[in-house]
């Protein structure tokens, strides 16, 4: 017989299962505090970087990643991956991804269930879609690829929308559900998109934390927002990122920390950046929430979901 | 390529994005019956503003001349025609100088398109891979008869840009805080970009200089390099370009024949 059984190629990189890093609360790594960073040495946390900004071939973004990530864990988080868009993933940009999580070793890797690219264009914003059988099918076979590109799972954030779709037939929540369970993805609660998307849709933030799977999620976002109006003059809140946390996002963590325990916790703040002792007490703040539930996290809680 | 069935959103939703004359698309709404037209146009802000700061981001001496408002002006005109291709947004804009060249409302600043050739070179030279310059002594190591046969391997950071106005001058006087000075823009000037360490460097070329390290980029010998410079510029001084260009980090390696 002529017939060869070829054994599946091995993986150039192996399976592999960081160091969970615990209940710390972590900041945005921005350029402009690296030095600050650096001459107070090594802190209880970790650093959160938009991969994109990382896939240049060399240059000061990779000696200021190498000087952060030796003496912190780091969190990747990719924001240009499409995962939510219909089109195929594009394969240069994952292997570029996949080279970085090969390169540092992150603590944390994550995306959005959002879309950014059409045809060529790419929009640089993370653009919403319907939740419907056919996207479902779709984005757990793009968060299949990732995996298996970068050989972990991955953690996937739920967005902040604005509009709604017609065609959806599913909530958000069972939406987001439906995809940890069928790719085995962890997931990236932002507590200010949960806030702001239930502001801007009438709906209550506190049923979608009733709904959303709680014992898959292994990282939390917080951050700030900005307040514009609909077409009805209501109230439409805006995902910045340009602020302090704002007070009702602080309770519905405080809640979500109570029921799930304590994660790792990203303060984000991605425009107009204040000086780093700003930020760092911002950091403190989620730490001092994370340290009063340490031990806490009811055990059921955990595996019922 | 058609998309399968129930994901024709993406199709229906980017259009309008960076197009104001199209309405919000028909799939999206607001919840309980609102209407969706406020909601969409927070995308479509993201989006646009979003990408003229990317520009702002590359090309910040020439916001400087321009001013913030000229300058988000002409880019949101580039932005909405055309659009980024890749998601790494250090890479977005490489069409933008031509762009500025043929803007109606920058022809009275000819110079305005070499000053962003040269931040486009600078930003480039940022992210290019890392390698060690050339250590000076390598030269010297040549035995005279062979020099003119070497041959040099430029550094992955390296980057001419040629103009016929200031445009060294004009660019490196708007890439800080420094109050503006009057600048006699007619005067022809070459720059050579390196980054030999993790600082991008940008140097005026002298005459001859340019086409002196063209050539030696693209792999010719130092002899015949060194006449296409005199050739171009009588007053070419083949002995400080070569050191000079060897302090910028211009140079990886260097071979001389069987040597």
């Amino acid at each position: 017989m002529n017939t060869v059984i070829s054994p599946t190629r091995p993986p150039a990189m192996p399976l592999r299962f960081p160091t969970p890093i615990g209940g710390v609360a972590g900041t945005s790594f921005k350029p402009q505090h690296l030095s600050d960073i650096l001459e107070a040495g090594p802190r209880r946390g970790f650093f959160e970087v938009h991969a994109e900004n990382y896939m240049g071939d060399g240059g000061p973004p990779h000696r200021a990643l190498e000087a952060i990530r030796r003496d912190h864990p780091l969190s990747l988080h990719g924001v240009c991956m499409s995962i939510g868009g219909p089109r195929p993933l594009d394969k240069a940009h994952l292997a570029r991804f996949r080279a970085l999580v090969a390169r540092y070793q992150p603590a944390l890797v994550s995306e959005h269930l959002a879309w950014s690219t059409h045809e060529t264009s790419f929009f640089n914003d993370l653009l919403p879609l319907p939740y419907t059988d056919a996207t479902l099918a779709c984005v757990c076979d793009h968060i299949d690829q990732v995996q298996e590109a970068i050989r972990r799972p991955l953690l996937l954030e739920n967005p902040s929308t604005y509009v709604a779709f017609r065609e959806s037939t599913m909530r958000e929540t069972e939406f987001i559900r439906a995809i940890a369970e069928r790719t085995g993805c962890g997931l990236l609660l932002d507590v200010n998109n949960v806030f702001v998307s239930a502001t801007n849709q009438g709906t209550s933030a506190l049923d979608y934390l009733a709904n959303f799977p709680l014992a898959h999620v292994q990282e939390i976002h917080l951050a700030g927002h900005a307040e514009q109006a609909d077409d009805e003059g209501d109230l439409l809140l805006i995902d910045s990122h340009d602020g302090p946390v704002a007070d009702a996002v602080w309770k519905l963590y405080e809640i979500v920390i109570r029921r799930r325990g304590a994660v790792p916790t990203l303060i984000e703040w991605d425009s107009r950046i204040p000086d780093w002792p700003v930020l760092q007490a911002e950091a403190a703040a989620a730490q001092a929430i994370l340290d009063r539930h340490q031990s806490s996290g009811v055990a059921g809680e955990r595996h019922a979901a | 390529m058609r998309p399968e069935a129930g994901l024709s959103f993406a199709a229906s939703f980017a259009p309008a994005l960076l197009d104001p004359a199209r309405h919000t698309p028909e799939i999206v709404t607001g919840p309980n019956g609102k209407a969706a037209n406020r909601r969409y146009d927070v995308y479509r802000n993201n989006v646009t503003v979003s990408l003229i700061e990317a520009l702002a981001a590359v090309y910040p001496a020439v916001q400087r001349i321009t001013g913030p408002e000229f300058f988000r002006a002409m880019a949101r005109f580039h932005v909405r025609n055309h659009p980024p291709a890749s998601p790494l947004l250090f890479e977005y804009g490489r069409d933008f100088p031509e762009f500025i060249e043929a803007y109606e409302h920058a022809q009275d600043m000819p110079w305005l398109a070499d000053v962003a050739r040269i931040e486009r070179a600078w930003l480039d030279a940022y992210h290019a891979r890392d390698a060690a310059p050339l250590a000076p002594t390598r030269l010297s190591a040549i035995a005279p008869e062979r020099l003119a046969d070497a041959v040099f391997i430029p550094h992955p950071a390296m980057r001419i840009v040629r103009s016929p106005f200031a445009a060294v001058t004009i660019f490196a006087a708007n890439r800080g805080d420094a109050p503006a000075e009057r600048i006699d823009a007619s005067a022809p000037e070459d720059a050579l970009i390196t980054r030999p360490e993790l600082d991008v460097a940008v140097r005026h070329l002298p005459a001859g200089g340019a086409v002196f390290a063209s050539c030696l980029a693209a792999g010719r010998p130092l002899g015949e390099a060194a006449v296409s410079a005199l050739d171009a510029s009588p007053e070419f001084d083949i002995a400080s370009n070569i050191a000079g260009l060897i302090a910028a980090g211009a140079f990886i390696s260097l071979a001389a024949g069987d040597t």
